[in-house]
């Protein structure tokens, strides 16, 4: 039986993206994971890797054609049907009555809820829906200044999304991370070069735990409710040098020791900058993390990306005076901040969220 | 490696690890950071590429001796072999 490749969503403010290469043609064996194509986006060229096992049977959008998210990009043979078509289809009932609104065929969506299920979300994605047009090939390089015009344009209609839907609440706390930069500077001094570490990767890791002890932060608002995600996958924010910022995940964040957080942590960024990040990379963010430690700004407000429920913004670690045991003594500070959705939680427990992620940053030495 | 060499070969490792910046843009005299924003993040890239193009563990209390293209020709004349 054959299933389709669709173009995946790739996060909040993606609805496009051109086909610049195949890696695979008709007959290749490929597995779950595999990069069989590069999409030229809004956020620059992306590896998007297929999600089943199988064998490609036709592609069907040829190199230099742009398509709308969840557009057919190529058939697959001996794969398993996540939802075959024709058989019932697995929609919300608010997706239902929002796609007849909209004329949009239901059949034509792509599911990103639970076990496949469309939801109000996919379909507010669909509409409009631009209609797949043929571009003259265009080998994927457009010039630096329209690429960096339609990012802006996508954080633009994802912040104006965010700011208009969620009824963000924020929180800021001022933390004394000595203790945190002081085991820093002599784990970087002992460690081997390619094992040091920043600071960020500490607030990261603090981030990741903090949400699995704390409901409501990591996860996504779909369909007038939260669903929590089972795996924690904290998003970074990276300036990008021409313009614009992304935010990809470090997978399963929680999980990872501090060496491999890093390792994939400055890979992401690495790639981020050559625009080559891997579609699920950008998709998967549960929670995210902006830091403008190095922008000489004390503290950030920073913007829920829909549909997460919940952002962490860092300032600048600066030497204050600080009363410690009763006596003013320098230390050094940082201001961490938090965003969050106040259909999901409340500031108290935004408030017990910042202070965990505090307390975690005291004991670096045990994250 | 005479200077020159150094120098190529040094903008060689800052342009691999951030491949969005051009080579032939460097002005040598400047601060990466106030160049192309040149951050933690690439600091750290870039004295692992250090170590392991050329033999160079650079401390992390050294790294402001590799703040530009300049900087860091001076730091490494004293410390490659």
């Amino acid at each position: 039986m054959a299933s389709e490749f669709r173009l995946p969503a790739l996060g909040a403010d993606m609805d496009e993206g051109t086909i610049v290469q195949w890696n695979v043609a008709p007959g290749s064996v490929v597995k779950r994971g595999d990069v069989v194509a590069v999409v030229e986006t809004d956020k620059g060229a992306i590896d998007v890797e297929i999600f089943q096992d199988g064998v490609i049977r036709e592609i069907v959008v040829q190199p230099g054609t742009k398509v709308p998210v969840g557009a057919v990009l190529a058939l697959l043979e001996g794969a398993e049907m996540p939802a075959a078509t024709g058989a019932r289809l697995k929609i919300s009932p608010a997706a239902r009555k929002r796609a007849s609104e909209l004329g949009i065929d239901m059949a034509t969506l792509q599911g990103s809820g639970p076990g496949g299920v469309i939801t109000l979300e996919d379909v507010e994605h669909a509409h409009p829906a631009p209609q797949p047009t043929a571009h003259p090939a265009n080998t994927g390089a457009s010039s630096d200044a329209s690429s960096t015009a339609s990012m802006r344009e996508a954080i633009a209609a994802a912040m104006s999304r965010s700011k208009r839907e969620i009824p963000h609440y924020y929180l800021s706390t001022t933390v004394d991370v000595t203790p945190a930069t002081e085991w820093l500077a002599a784990h970087n001094a002992a460690a081997p070069v390619a094992e040091r570490l920043l600071f960020a990767a500490l607030l990261v890791k603090a981030i990741a735990l903090t949400c699995v002890e704390l409901p409501g932060f990591s996860g996504f608002y779909r369909d007038g409710r939260f669903e929590a995600s089972p795996a924690v996958h904290v998003g970074v924010a990276v300036a990008l040098r021409g313009g614009g910022l992304v935010a990809p995940a470090i997978m399963e964040t929680a999980g990872k020791s501090l060496t491999a957080l890093m390792d994939d942590f400055r890979a992401l960024v690495m790639r981020a900058r050559a625009g080559r990040l891997r579609a699920s990379e950008l998709a998967a963010p549960t929670i995210i993390l902006t830091s403008l430690g190095e922008s000489s700004v004390d503290a950030v407000f920073p913007i829920i990306q829909p549909p997460q429920v919940a952002i962490v913004g860092a300032g600048e670690i600066v030497t204050r005076p600080w009363v410690v045991d009763g006596a003013v003594q320098p230390r050094q500070v940082v201001t961490l901040s938090l965003g969050a959705d106040h259909r999901v939680t409340d500031g108290r427990l935004g408030a017990q969220f910042l202070a965990r992620v505090a307390q975690r940053l005291a004991d670096a030495g045990s994250l | 490696m005479n200077q020159e060499q150094l120098a190529a070969r040094v903008l060689e490792l800052v342009t691999g690890i951030a491949p969005d910046v051009e080579a032939a843009s460097v002005i040598p005299g400047i601060d990466f950071r106030d160049q192309f924003d040149f951050d933690s993040m690439d600091t750290l890239n870039f004295a692992i590429a250090l170590h392991r193009e050329l033999g160079v563990e650079v401390p992390e209390t050294d790294y402001s001796q590799l703040a530009s293209l300049d900087k860091c020709v001076a730091y490494l004349t004293q410390h490659v072999s």
